[in-house]
C-alpha cells in the first residue's frame, strides 16, 4: 500500500497546533483563503437549491453515501470520480492546481498528505464553517490529524488504529503462542520459520507509512514541525527501539521478500505462509474482498508491545476528505462531506465495511458486538476500539510527507536488499527529505 | 539531423521550389508545434525558473542546468539507460536479424508461422506485457516460483536489483524483436533474387551472400531500426513503472531519466528542475542518434 | 539511390514471384533454432491465455503454465470482465475505439499528406522538417508531459477525449515512411501529367496519389493503431475520469485497485481483460498481413 493506506496516519502534531494557536505568525504557512463565515443555515439552503459536485476519491463504500445523499437531497448530484489510488490521485491533484482548472470541489486526502496541500493552499479552511464544533464527534488521533498550523483542513472520514492480525491455524500448527511483546514476535518469528522454511511470520519490502507508524508506537517522535522550521530526527529513542527490533528480522531473513498489495501477498494472506499483519483496522474488508480463502483461519489480537504490560498503540492509515480551495460551491461541499463523515454517511460506510473516526459508532455496542465471520466469529472492532483509544499522542507527519514518502524505497528500501542497515536507511532518508525541504524553502534541521 | 533527408529519394528536386509543399505538410507540422515544439520551447522556459513551496517563483537563470550536471541520481539513470542500449539494443537487433535471415532464407519448414508468431508480442500493449511478465517473474508463486518448486530448485529472483534491469530487458526485447524483425525481413524481400543466384553461381556460401549482398542491401533499415531502439531506450518508462510495485528497491525513483523526470515533477513537484533533466537528455539523445545516423550512412 | 521508381504492385508481384520458387533444401537444424525463438514469444501469450480460465483463487493456487484442475472460469471471467463495475470495461474498450479510430486514422491522413509532400515538393524550410521531426522525438516524452499537461488544462482540453487524440495525430515513423513510400510509390510523370491537364495539387493527391500509396496507407494506419490501442503514459497524465480512460490505463487501474482499504482484488480480471484487450488487434493484424507487409517492404528499401 504502498498507495494508500499504510502511508498513512493521524498527523497533527500537537506542536503544530500549538504554534498555530499561540499567535497570529501562523499566516505564513498555514495558508487557505477561507471564504467568510458559512452558516448550517447556508449549507443547508445549499443543499436545498441543489447543485453538482465533483469528488475526488477512491473510498469504495462512497458510492452508497453518494446513492442516499442524493435521494435525501434530489437537488444535487454528486459526481465520483476514482481518479486514482493514494498518490496517484495527489498527483492528479497537484496537476490540476497547478494548472488552475478540473479541480474537483471535494477530494479523498490520506491524514500523512493533509498537511501538503494545506500548506501548498490548495485546500479550503473550515474554521468559518463550524467545523471545529463538531470535535466531540470524532476520536482524537484522527481529529488532531485534520489539523495544521492551528487551522482545520478537512473531516475525519475513516481511521487506521492498528491491531496484530495472526493466522491462528499456523500459530497452533507450530504451537507458538501469539506474541504480546515484539520480542515475542521476533522469537515467534524464528520458531515459525524454523519449522517451515517457506512460512514467515510477516512480509515487509520496506514502506514509509507501515515504518512510520512502528516508530510511533514505539513512542518516536521523528517529525517536529514549527510553521516552516523541521526537525527531522531518526536517531531518537523510538525510532532507535523499532529498529533494533526489525533489523534482527530482516538481517535473519525471517520477514517475506513480497510487496504489500501484489498478487503474490494475497497469495501468501490465503495459503498460510505469511502468518501475521501489523496494520490497520480497515483491514478486514481487504481480506474479506481479496483473500476469501483465507476465512475462518484468521483472527485478530492487541498489537505486541514494546514495553511487557503497556497498550500502546499508533495509526496506520485514514484519510479525510477536504474541500478544495479552488473548487466550485463550497456551501454543497460542506454539505456534502458533513453527510459522508458525521452523518447518515457514517453508518452506511460502516455496514459496507469501513472503519470509522467517529465516537458514535466506535462506542455503539451494536458495533463492538459485530461478529467477523472471517475471524471465526470474533468480535474484532472491541480490539480496534481500544486501540483507537490507545493511539499514542504528539505525532506528526512533515509538510512534505507526501514526496518524503515517495523516496522511502530509494533509501530505506536499500536495507532490504542489500547490506545497508535500517538504521542507515533511515539516515539516508532523513538526509534526503531533509534536502528537498530546504530547497523549497524550509528550514529543515 | 541535416543528413537524414538524404536517406530519402530526391525526387523533389527536379521540381522549381514553390510554397505549394507546405499545403501538404503544414497540417502535420500545425499538430507537431502544438504537441511538441510548443511543450519543448515552454520546457526551455520553465527550466529557467524556480518554484518552491514556500518563497514561489524565481528566475534563476541556468542554475538547473548546474545542479543537473552535478546530480548523481541523473547521472546514475543515465548510466542505466545507457548500459541497456549497449547490451539490449544489440541483442534485440541481432536476434531481429538472425530470425529475419531464416525466414527469408527460404529453408525453414513453416516460414509464415514463424513469421506471423514472433510479430505477435508487438500487438500486446507494454503495460499488459509488463504485467504479464510480472506476475510470471513472481519468485515466491508465480513462474519462477512454480518452476522451483516442481524442479526443487532456486532460480534467482529476476526482481531482484542485480537482475532487474535484465529483466525489463527481456520485456522490451519480447516486444519488440518481432517488429524488428519484420522491418529487415520486408527489406529482405526487395533485394533482387538475381543477386543471389549469381553468386551463388560464383561458389558463394551463404555466409558470405548474407554479407556481401544482403546486410549492404538492408542498412537504411538497420540504421532506421537502430536509431528508433536507441531513442526508445532512453526514453525507458512504461516497463519500470508497471514493475516497481513488485520490485520498490530495486526500480527507484531515479532508475531511468524518464521515471526520475516523471517523480521530479508529480512526486516532488519541482516541474522546472524536471523540465531541465528532460531537455539535457533530449540534447544528449539527439547527439547520438545523429551519431549512428551518421555513421550508418557514411560507409554506404 | 539505386532503387529504382517502383510501384507497389509490382514489388510485391517481384517478391512473391522471387518466394514461390525455393527450391532450397529446408533445414531441420533452423527450423528448431526459429523454433526456440517462437516460443519464447509464445510462452507469455500462452500464460496469458491459460490463465484467463481460472479463478482469482485459482491463479494463486495453480501450476502456472496449466489449467486449474476442474475449474475452467473463462467464460465466466469474461462476463465478469463485461459486466464488473457496470460495464465499465466496454466503456474503455468504446473509448480505445474512438482514440484509434480519430487518433491513429487522423496521424494516418497528416503522415500521407506530408510525407507525400516532402517527397513530391520542393518547398523552403524542406530540409528543416525531418529534422525538426526527429530532433523533437529525442526528447523524452515523460518530461514533456508537464508542460503538455499545463498547456492542454489552460484549454480547457484535460479530462476530455482530445487529449489523447490529438497528441497521437502525430507520427514522426508513419511520416518517414509515407516520405519513402511516396517517393517510389508516385512517379513524377503522372503528376506532371495531371498538371498539364490543369488538375489541382490535391485533386491529383486524392485522385491519382492515394491509390498508389494504399499499401503505405495501410502500414501506417496498422503502425498508428497499435500506438493508439497502446498509449499509455499520455492518458494517464492526461485524464482522470475514469469515463474516458482507454484500455490501457483501465487495467492497470484495476491491478492497483487492490492496494486500496476495502478494495477488490480483481486479478483474475486483470488477466482476462488483457487477454481481451489484445486480441482485437491480433486480429487486425493477421487479416490484413498481405498489406502491411507489402507496404513495410517498400518502405524500408534501402537507399
Amino acid at each position: 500500500m504502498r498507495k494508500l493506506l499504510p502511508a498513512v496516519a493521524a498527523a497533527a502534531a500537537l506542536t503544530l497546533a500549538l504554534a498555530g494557536c499561540g499567535g497570529s505568525d501562523a499566516s505564513d504557512s498555514s495558508g487557505s483563503s477561507s471564504s467568510g463565515t458559512v452558516s448550517d443555515a447556508d449549507v443547508t439552503a445549499a443543499l436545498d437549491k441543489g447543485g453538482t459536485l465533483t469528488v475526488w476519491a477512491w473510498e469504495p463504500t462512497l458510492k452508497q453515501v453518494v446513492t442516499k445523499f442524493q435521494e435525501k437531497y434530489p437537488n444535487v448530484k454528486v459526481n465520483l470520480v476514482n481518479a486514482g489510488t493514494g498518490n496517484d490521485q495527489y498527483k492528479a491533484l497537484q496537476n490540476a492546481v497547478a494548472a488552475g482548472k478540473g479541480v474537483p470541489d471535494v477530494a479523498q486526502i490520506e491524514y500523512y498528505a493533509l498537511p501538503q496541500f494545506a500548506l501548498g493552499k490548495a485546500l479550503t479552511s473550515l474554521k468559518g464553517y463550524g467545523a471545529e464544533d463538531l470535535k466531540a464527534d470524532f476520536t482524537p488521533g484522527p481529529w488532531s490529524s485534520v489539523h495544521s498550523g492551528g487551522d482545520i483542513y478537512g473531516l475525519p472520514m475513516d481511521s487506521g488504529p492498528m491491531a496484530l492480525f495472526y493466522n491462528k491455524d499456523v500459530f497452533d500448527k507450530y504451537g507458538v503462542k501469539v506474541p504480546t511483546t515484539w520480542q515475542e514476535y521476533l522469537d515467534a518469528a524464528r520458531k515459525i520459520h524454523k519449522a517451515d522454511p517457506k512460512v514467515y511470520i510477516t512480509s515487509d519490502t520496506g514502506d514509509a507509512g507501515f515504518t512510520t507508524s512502528m516508530v510511533w508506537q514505539a513512542g518516536g517522535k521523528p517529525y517536529q514541525v514549527d510553521g516552516t522550521n523541521v526537525t527531522i530526527n531518526f536517531a531518537d529513542q523510538g525510532s532507535m527501539t523499532y529498529t533494533q527490533l526489525w533489523q534482527q528480522l530482516i538481517s535473519e531473513k525471517l520477514v517475506a521478500p513480497i510487496s504489500g498489495w501484489t498478487d503474490q501477498w494475497f497469495q501468501g494472506i490465503a495459503n498460510g505462509t505469511i502468518a501475521t499483519l501489523p496494520t490497520g483496522a480497515w483491514m478486514p474488508a481487504n481480506f474479506t474482498s481479496s483473500a476469501p480463502s483465507g476465512s475462518g483461519k484468521w483472527r485478530v489480537a492487541d498489537m505486541p508491545q514494546w514495553t511487557a504490560g503497556a497498550n500502546a498503540s499508533a495509526e496506520n492509515g485514514g484519510s479525510s476528505l477536504a474541500i478544495m480551495d479552488k473548487g466550485g460551491n463550497k456551501a454543497l461541499a460542506y454539505g456534502f462531506m458533513k453527510y459522508a463523515n458525521d452523518g447518515d454517511g457514517v453508518q452506511i460506510r460502516v455496514d459496507n465495511g469501513a472503519f470509522p473516526a467517529t465516537t458514535k459508532q466506535l462506542s455503539d455496542q451494536q458495533f463492538l458486538d459485530k461478529a467477523f465471520p472471517y475471524f471465526g466469529g470474533q468480535k474484532a472492532n472491541a480490539i480496534f476500539a481500544k486501540s483507537a483509544a490507545n493511539v499514542v499522542t504528539g505525532w506528526s507527519y512533515l509538510p512534505f510527507q507526501v514526496y518524503s514518502n515517495s523516496i522511502f524505497n530509494d533509501t530505506v528500501g536499500k536495507a532490504y536488499v542489500s547490506n545497508t542497515t535500517l538504521a542507515d536507511g533511515l539516515k539516508a532518508w532523513q538526509d534526503q527529505s531533509a534536502k528537498y525541504g530546504n530547497d523549497q524553502g524550509f528550514t529543515v534541521k | 539531423m541535416a543528413s537524414i533527408p538524404a536517406a530519402a529519394p530526391p525526387a523533389a528536386r527536379r521540381r522549381r521550389r514553390s510554397w505549394k509543399g507546405w499545403q501538404f505538410v503544414g497540417p502535420f507540422m500545425v499538430v507537431f508545434a502544438l504537441v511538441f515544439l510548443a511543450p519543448i520551447a515552454y520546457s526551455i522556459y520553465l527550466s529557467l525558473f524556480r518554484n518552491r513551496l514556500i518563497g514561489g517563483n524565481s528566475f534563476v537563470g541556468l542554475e538547473n542546468y548546474q545542479r543537473a550536471l552535478q546530480d548523481s541520481q541523473f547521472w546514475s539513470a543515465f548510466g542505466r539507460v545507457a548500459l541497456f542500449l549497449v547490451v539490449q539494443v544489440p541483442i534485440m537487433l541481432f536476434l531481429a536479424l538472425l530470425v529475419a535471415l531464416a525466414i527469408d532464407s527460404g529453408r525453414l519448414y513453416g516460414r509464415s508461422f514463424f513469421r506471423v508468431t514472433i510479430f505477435l508480442p508487438y500487438a500486446v500493449p507494454a503495460v499488459v506485457a509488463t504485467l504479464l511478465w510480472g506476475f510470471m517473474y513472481g519468485a515466491r508463486f508465480g513462474l519462477i516460483g512454480n518452476i522451483n518448486d516442481a524442479l526443487h530448485v532456486t532460480l534467482p529472483d529476476p526482481l531482484s536489483p542485480h537482475l532487474v534491469l535484465a529483466s525489463i530487458g527481456n520485456i522490451v526485447t519480447w516486444e519488440f524483436v518481432g517488429y524488428n524483425m519484420l522491418i529487415f525481413y520486408s527489406a529482405l524481400r526487395t533485394v533482387p533474387h538475381t543477386l543471389y543466384e549469381s553468386a551463388e553461381i560464383d561458389g558463394a556460401g551463404q555466409f558470405r551472400i548474407i554479407r556481401a549482398i544482403k546486410l549492404p542491401a538492408i542498412r537504411g533499415a538497420l540504421v532506421i531500426a537502430t536509431i528508433f531502439s536507441v531513442i526508445g531506450s532512453f526514453q525507458l518508462f512504461t516497463e519500470p513503472a508497471i514493475l516497481k510495485p513488485l520490485a520498490p528497491n530495486a526500480i527507484t525513483t531515479f532508475f531511468t531519466p524518464n521515471l526520475y523526470a516523471y517523480a521530479l515533477s508529480f512526486s516532488g513537484q519541482q516541474y522546472n528542475y524536471a523540465a531541465t533533466v528532460a531537455i539535457i537528455m533530449g540534447v544528449i539523445v539527439m547527439v547520438i542518434a545523429y551519431v549512428v545516423q551518421l555513421r550508418g550512412t557514411r560507409e554506404s | 539511390m539505386t532503387t529504382a521508381l517502383r510501384s507497389p504492385a509490382r514489388t510485391k508481384a517481384m517478391a512473391s514471384s522471387v518466394r514461390k520458387s525455393p527450391r532450397r533444401k529446408k533445414s531441420l537444424t533452423l527450423t528448431i533454432l526459429t523454433a526456440l525463438m517462437a516460443l519464447y514469444t509464445l510462452v507469455p501469450l500462452a500464460w496469458l491465455v491459460i490463465n484467463s480460465t481460472k479463478t482469482q483463487d485459482g491463479l494463486f493456487t495453480s501450476f502456472g503454465l496449466w489449467f486449474d484442475d476442474g475449474h475452467f472460469a473463462l467464460f465466466d471471467n469474461i462476463k465478469q470482465t463485461l459486466t464488473y463495475d457496470d460495464g465499465i470495461f466496454l466503456r474503455w474498450l468504446g473509448n480505445t475505439l474512438l482514440y484509434v479510430v480519430v487518433g491513429a486514422g487522423g496521424a494516418t491522413f497528416l503522415a500521407a499528406l506530408a510525407g507525400y509532400g516532402l517527397a513530391k515538393f520542393d518547398f523552403p524550410g524542406r530540409k528543416g522538417v525531418f529534422a525538426t521531426v526527429i530532433g523533437a522525438v529525442a526528447v523524452p516524452g515523460t518530461a514533456l508531459a508537464v508542460p503538455q499537461f499545463l498547456m492542454f488544462a489552460k484549454l480547457g482540453l484535460t479530462d476530455t477525449p482530445w487529449a489523447v487524440i490529438i497528441p497521437s495525430l502525430v507520427t514522426p515513423f508513419g511520416l518517414y515512411l509515407m516520405w519513402t513510400f511516396s517517393a517510389q510509390a508516385v512517379p513524377d510523370d503522372i503528376l506532371e501529367a495531371a498538371r498539364v491537364d490543369g488538375a489541382g495539387e490535391f485533386r491529383t493527391f486524392f485522385r491519382i496519389s492515394v491509390p498508389l500509396l494504399a499499401p503505405g496507407i495501410v502500414t501506417v494506419l496498422l503502425f498508428s493503431i497499435v500506438a493508439t490501442w497502446n498509449n499509455y503514459f499520455l492518458p494517464l497524465i492526461m485524464l482522470k475520469d475514469p469515463d474516458w480512460y482507454p484500455l490501457t490505463i483501465g487495467l492497470n487501474a484495476w491491478n492497483a485497485q487492490s492496494a486500496t482499504a476495502g478494495g477488490q482484488a480483481v486479478f483474475n480480471l486483470v488477466v482476462t481483460g488483457s487477454l481481451l484487450t489484445i486480441l482485437p488487434l491480433l486480429a487486425a493484424f493477421l487479416l490484413l498481413q498481405r498489406y502491411w507487409q507489402s507496404g513495410l517492404a517498400a518502405g524500408s528499401v534501402k537507399e
